[in-house]
């Protein structure tokens, strides 16, 4: 027998997945006496409430309670980090759907008509309703985030070539197949006990004792599972939470509060739409000598994440890349569009796609190969391994990553097949593109990266595992049972899962930023070898032999005996005893079986105020290529096929891993792609459900599809040499999108046409006939 | 009598006193805890509500159809058998037993199908139709019967996989043996019950056209539904309330395909499905049309009829049928007369009907071996969507090549549907099917058309696509496997290498 770390195991859930009998908060048993709740939203962008009348909402058959603001007993925000944004709105509203009251019925039918019911007068103010108007009007939030390093206006003028230019890229939304959903059920001695979906379990329990008044200790959030999250969940789940809370106060009954699929996707926040302007300055070789970059933020009427969000996109700005004089600014543009939030990548991939795309137009106009003059920009050996924020780049894998994934890709050959295709199709073009990914890896508020786990073992050796992190799908309980089950040494079957509780481990971070299992990893096998010490000298006593000449399953890496049928725990000189004898021999010889793992990560910080600092513990690392094909009548494409490579540090769970590369991809892909959100000029959502927003559909991903996990790749300081794997391929995508650039412009004489942000059909062939129109000169 | 039934996971089910317009999927979380099908959208657009639903098909053995159960409503279930994800796994067994579980079940566990977990109930039913198809031949079907089912988690390789392995594998299980051997009980229905806070709802389903026409005369202000996947958006999105619902479900007569020599005759209560199946790749245009069109679960339970009578501009029926040069049977109390396919459309979602007539049969005529007919669909995503632009067009030539007949119909350039390139026809009518003539005709299509601005596309991106599937069109009838379906295309029109 071996240990399972690093194994390709199912999800832990797969067979309750399969057979529906994994349970969401919307499928936990109705509890009696069950009431519902629905919010009613603003009908302005911006305006100030003249008057609320609740009475013929009141009348509505089945009615319990009609909420204003001032019924909060409470503090009225929800604000994750500036306290800006109300739970309800008072007397001003600031977007198009934003809450005004909340009513508590006995059915959504009822709660529904009683919300059409309440009368919301609202005087209208001008609105800022997209980007560009709140950038006109210079309406920030928080101050502008400067990172700057070197001379970079002389060296701009010196540069032998010169280029500006601006690049923007929408909004996307999440998506996630479970809408938000919140139930609250009120206990006795002024507690309460919600189940929320929710990335952010500690924060819904913050923010639901917040709104009643109350210390968090009286208040228990559990999170079961959810079914997706995407950093849609991390912040946005907090004020439903709140309304069934209230709501359960109020009438002394359990409240539920799930969004339908409009009211989730109009309702919360998205992606944050980006705008930069860039001005770059290179060299004949293609390198980069200069970059003036600023970058805005849609961040939407309230703050929410969006200054951290932003954050992550200038420090993305380098992607891999060394820029040796460089200014970059951020602003948070403050719009009456619903407040932006956390989505996967988190402002990385909005920086990214813009450094990439003045790669490709700087390799363009020298006329060189695009992969050449990226790997000539590539960190390398020092002074050329510092990021624009003064980060020192360790252990830079772009070079052999590239390398492997060229061959990998059968790169070379293709792109001949690629030009002998073009040459004799006059109505369709394909091209290929590698583009890499740097990824850093921490919470850029430092003080986020920290994590608790509760290991309990019970006498006769099974255990229940709990730690602070939540499961979205991404599969962090399976990587966590792996991880207790090696550090631990005990069989997978016999360790249960429980589910994210505030009452288990308190204080918790958002399971966001790709640190799931790199926190709650190192707190778990904390637990275990503390548990682990205490029980070494009661296997030793059982054996008859000293503590030194134990062999022990926990941390083993080689072959486990085994004794009838089970695995071993501990063996010495051809014995052995299974955790179940020792568990029941140590609480015999009252030994404590239970442990709390904390972990917190060392040595990061981050000054914003000066630009410096080293947020990331580590980076991780991926490129791709994808090869596309474009029809120049309708501006339909074809993803044709895609090659990976990704470094997962050896990874915790080899089918896990693969698994988040591939659906990352994906997700980039739509956000690149298909994924458009269309507002009216109320900046309300048009796009608000599935039949109007298209998300990748099974005929959109190619039949060759290779996934690779760089080998022999451990990460020095993480939980058991892995790398955290959640956001980092999503930029993966960014591939595919250069690629069909790359096919738009083979309609031309070969000059760089950029192409849209999401590069919908429409705005592919947009750029075909812009190509078109340069051949025509 | 206000009592339905039906048979789910083979327990049989008695509904009383729940109002007719219930769907399947809300009964199912709300009355019988079967929380395990999912609500995403209620609108039949992310299938994570797919359950399966046996059907008879005449001549052949029945068959499990996955359906979105949001568009379901209750009575449509009368008499008949439903599938959900509950009802596959063996619970006598223990649940860490892969023994008790459907192959569909474990080939999404061994291919790490679910990672969230919550769109997997969805597409476990749509495997479980394939598990039990015998016509899944092509790679293309497996993406096609899952094309209804979002993932937002996986990327689909792994869903794909899972697929492969159980399509068309029909094992001899339980669920094998019931299928061979099912038989629809009389789906007649006449139930009164009151519908929440709006009042009273009679939902008839009448298995007779007298008792059709009979309904129809005591209840003028009825509304009709046939599969429900357009009506049922308005009462899932629009929550509106009919007083009266009549049903065509109990109508056998409008579910018969016949052939002739002179081409199809098509009943007007079909699903897509069935028309795919029986029709397939005998009219090309077609066929191509419907691999297009929403997707496995929505055209299972979308009738021909139906997307004919909502005529909706965008509907992508009517342009392939215009093309075809269809004709319409109409049938009312009064009787039976043939329409053309363009005089069915009268206006913006209007038609001709009158009184109480319904769409009977669609005649769909042979194309001769001289013409060439084909179908396009743009939108945003290739896979259920909403056309931006749909066309079928059909060129007849004469042994000099000069153009006969052309009849080139348009979805989602004008408020009618199916709406024809008049001034653009009259300028190739006539004349040499030639390159320099078809770009000559290009700019009419300006002419004929003034398409809106929506969330779908702009009123120039519509207007430049019409133009270039003319194009496309001439291009294509150059092709010597211009018939042969593109199963993994890249756009809409095949043009070929250099022009």
């Amino acid at each position: 027998m071996k240990t399972v770390l690093g194994r390709g195991l199912p999800h832990e859930s797969a067979l309750r997945h399969v057979s529906g009998e994994a349970r969401y908060v919307d499928d936990l048993p109705h509890a009696p006496g069950l009431l519902v709740g629905v919010v009613v939203g603003s009908t302005e962008p911006r305006g100030r409430i003249t008057r609320r009348d609740r009475a013929r909402a009141l009348q509505v058959p089945g009615v319990h309670a009609v909420f204003f603001a001032e019924d909060i007993p409470g503090e009225n925000n929800v604000g994750p980090v500036i306290h800006d944004e109300p739970l309800l709105a008072a007397w001003e509203v600031s977007c198009v759907g934003q809450a005004v009251a909340f009513v508590v019925a006995d059915s959504y039918e009822a709660a529904r008509k009683a919300a059409a019911a309440v009368e919301v007068e609202i005087e209208p103010l001008p609105a800022l309703t997209d980007i560009h108007a709140g950038i006109a009007a210079e309406s920030f939030i928080g101050a502008t985030h400067v990172i700057e390093r070197g001379e970079v206006d002389a060296t701009l003028g010196e540069a032998p070539h010169r280029l500006s230019g601006t690049v923007d890229s929408g909004g996307q939304e999440h998506f996630y197949l479970e809408t938000h959903a919140a139930l609250a059920i009120p206990g006795e001695d002024r507690s309460i006990q919600v189940w929320s979906s929710t990335q952010h379990p500690s924060e819904v329990q913050t923010l639901v004792a917040a709104a009643l008044g109350w210390g968090r200790s009286r208040v228990t959030v559990e999170c079961p599972r959810m079914g997706g999250g995407f950093g849609g969940k991390e912040t946005q789940a907090a004020q439903w939470a709140c309304f069934a809370a209230l709501g359960a106060l109020r009438t002394g009954r359990p409240v539920k509060v799930w969004l339908d699929r409009d009211t989730d996707m109009s309702h919360t926040g998205r992606r944050h739409p980006f705008h930069s302007r860039y001005d770059v300055g290179f060299d004949d070789d293609g390198r980069i000598l200069s970059l003036a970059a600023d970058l805005y933020a849609d961040g939407g009427w309230a703050a929410d994440l969006s200054l951290a969000i932003l954050d992550r996109g200038l420090f993305h700005m380098d992607n891999g890349y060394w820029l040796p004089n460089v200014r970059l600014r951020g602003f948070v543009v403050r719009t009456n569009r619903t407040s932006n939030t956390a989505f996967r990548g988190f402002g990385g991939p909005q920086g990214m796609v813009v450094i990439e795309h003045v790669v490709e137009r700087v390799a363009h106009a020298l006329g060189l190969d695009p992969l050449e003059v990226r790997r000539r920009n590539f960190y390398d050996e020092a002074p050329h391994d510092r990021t624009p924020y003064g980060q020192v780049v360790e252990d830079f894998r772009l070079h052999r990553i590239c390398d492997e994934l060229a061959e990998r890709s059968d790169l070379a050959a293709r792109r001949a097949e690629i030009e002998a295709f073009n040459a004799s199709n006059d109505f369709r073009k394909r091209a290929i593109a590698l583009t890499p990914v740097k990824f850093g890896i921490s919470f850029t508020a430092s003080f986020l990266n920290q994590a608790g786990a509760l290991v309990l073992v019970y006498a006769d050796g099974t255990v229940q595992l709990n730690h602070g992190g939540t499961e979205m799908g991404q599969g962090l309980y399976t990587k966590m049972l792996q991880v207790c089950s090696h550090a631990l040494g005990a069989p997978l079957s016999d360790i249960v899962h429980q589910p994210t509780s505030t009452g288990k481990v308190p204080n918790t971070s958002a399971t966001a930023a790709s640190s799931g299992s790199d926190l709650n990893g190192q707190a778990v096998a904390t637990a275990c070898r503390l548990i682990v010490a205490r029980m070494v000298p009661v296997a030793a006593e059982l054996l008859g032999v000293s503590t030194e000449k134990l062999t022990l399953a926990s941390e083993n890496q080689g072959d486990i005996p085994t004794k009838d049928g089970k695995p071993a725990w501990a063996w010495a000189e051809g014995r052995s005893v299974t955790l179940a004898e020792v568990a029941s021999a140590a609480y015999m010889r009252q030994i404590q079986l239970f442990a709390a793992g904390y972990y917190r990560t060392p040595d990061i910080g981050y000054d914003r105020s000066a630009g410096k600092g080293k947020p990331f513990h580590y980076f991780a690392y991926g490129a791709s290529v994808s090869e596309v094909e474009v029809d120049g009548l309708t501006g339909e494409w074809r993803l044709r096929r895609v090659d990976i490579v990704h470094d997962a540090g050896d990874s915790l769970s080899t089918d896990i891993d693969r698994g988040q590369v591939e659906g990352a991809y994906v997700q980039g892909l739509g956000w690149l792609t298909w994924e458009e959100l269309v507002f009216d000029d109320r900046g309300f959502l048009l796009t608000h459900s599935p039949s109007t927003y298209k998300i990748p559909a099974i005929g959109d991903i190619p039949r060759e599809m290779q996934v690779h996990l760089l080998e022999r790749a451990a990460q020095p300081g993480v939980i058991y040499g892995s790398k955290a794997v959640g956001e980092p391929p999503f930029m993966l995508a960014i591939s595919a999108h250069t690629a069909l650039s790359r096919a738009c412009s083979a309609f031309g004489p070969g000059d760089f046409v950029p192409v849209a942000i999401p590069a919908t059909n429409e705005a592919l062939l947009d750029a075909v006939e812009r190509a078109k129109a340069l051949a025509k000169g | 009598m206000d009592t339905l039934q039906f048979w789910l996971n083979d327990r049989r089910i008695e509904v009383t006193g729940v109002n007719g317009t219930t769907t399947l999927l809300r009964y199912l979380r709300d009355h019988l805890a079967a929380t395990g099908t999912k609500e995403g959208c209620a609108e039949g657009d992310c299938g994570a509500c797919t359950v399966a639903l046996l059907e008879e098909r005449p001549g052949e053995t029945p068959t499990y159809r996955a359906v979105n159960s949001c568009l379901l409503f209750l009575p449509m279930l009368q008499g008949k058998r439903v599938y959900t994800v509950e009802g596959l796994r063996d619970r006598s067994r223990s649940p860490d037993d892969p023994e008790g579980y459907h192959p569909a079940q474990l080939a999404m566990v061994e291919t790490r199908g679910s990672q969230c977990g919550y769109c997997t109930p969805g597409i476990v039913m749509s495997l479980f139709e394939a598990t039990y198809r015998d016509d899944m031949g092509a790679d293309w079907q497996v993406d096609d019967q899952l094309c209804g089912n979002l993932c937002r988690c996986t990327g689909y390789k792994p869903i794909r996989e899972a697929g492969e392995k159980v399509a068309g594998l029909r094992p001899d299980d339980l669920f094998k043996a019931t299928m061979e051997q099912y038989r629809a009980r009389d789906a007649a229905v006449d139930i009164t019950a009151r519908d929440g806070l709006d009042g009273m709802q009679r939902y008839i389903q009448p298995t007779s056209f007298e008792a059709l026409w009979q309904a129809r005369a005591e209840n003028p202000g009825a509304v009709l539904v046939a599969g429900g996947t357009d009506l049922g958006l308005r009462v899932t999105k629009f929550r509106e309330h009919f007083p009266v619902v009549i049903g065509l479900e109990g109508l056998a007569e409008l579910r018969e395909i016949e052939r002739s020599p002179m081409g199809w005759q098509i009943g007007a209560g079909v699903s897509l499905t069935r028309v795919m199946e029986v029709v397939g790749e005998e009219l090309p245009a077609l066929h191509k049309m419907l691999r297009w069109f929403g997707s496995r679960q929505v055209r299972s339970r979308a009738t021909l009829g139906g997307n004919l009578v909502n005529a909706s501009p965008i509907g992508d029926m009517p342009p392939v049928l215009a093309a075809l040069g269809a004709e319409i049977e109409l049938r009312g109390s009064n009787g039976t007369r043939h329409v053309d396919i363009e005089d069915f459309f009268t206006g913006y979602r209007k038609t001709c009907l009158e009184g109480d007539e319904i769409v009977a049969v669609v005649h769909i005529p042979n194309v001769p071996r001289n013409a060439f007919c084909a179908s396009y669909k743009v939108s945003k995503r290739r896979e259920l969507d909403i056309s931006a632009v749909a066309a079928g067009m059909y060129v007849e030539l004469d042994d000099a090549g000069v153009v006969r007949h052309i009849r080139l119909a348009y979805g989602g350039m004008s408020a009618v549907a199916a709406s024809r390139a008049r001034r653009t026809e009259a300028a190739l009518l006539g004349h040499s099917w030639t390159r320099e003539n078809i770009e000559a005709a290009m700019p009419m299509v300006d002419a004929d058309f003034l398409p809106i601005a929506d969330h779908r596309a702009s009123a120039r991106y519509r207007s430049t696509v019409a133009r270039n599937l003319l194009l496309g069109f001439w291009l294509e009838s150059h092709r010597r496997d211009r018939d042969a379906f593109d199963a993994h295309p890249v756009g809409t029109v095949r043009p070929g290498g250099v022009a």
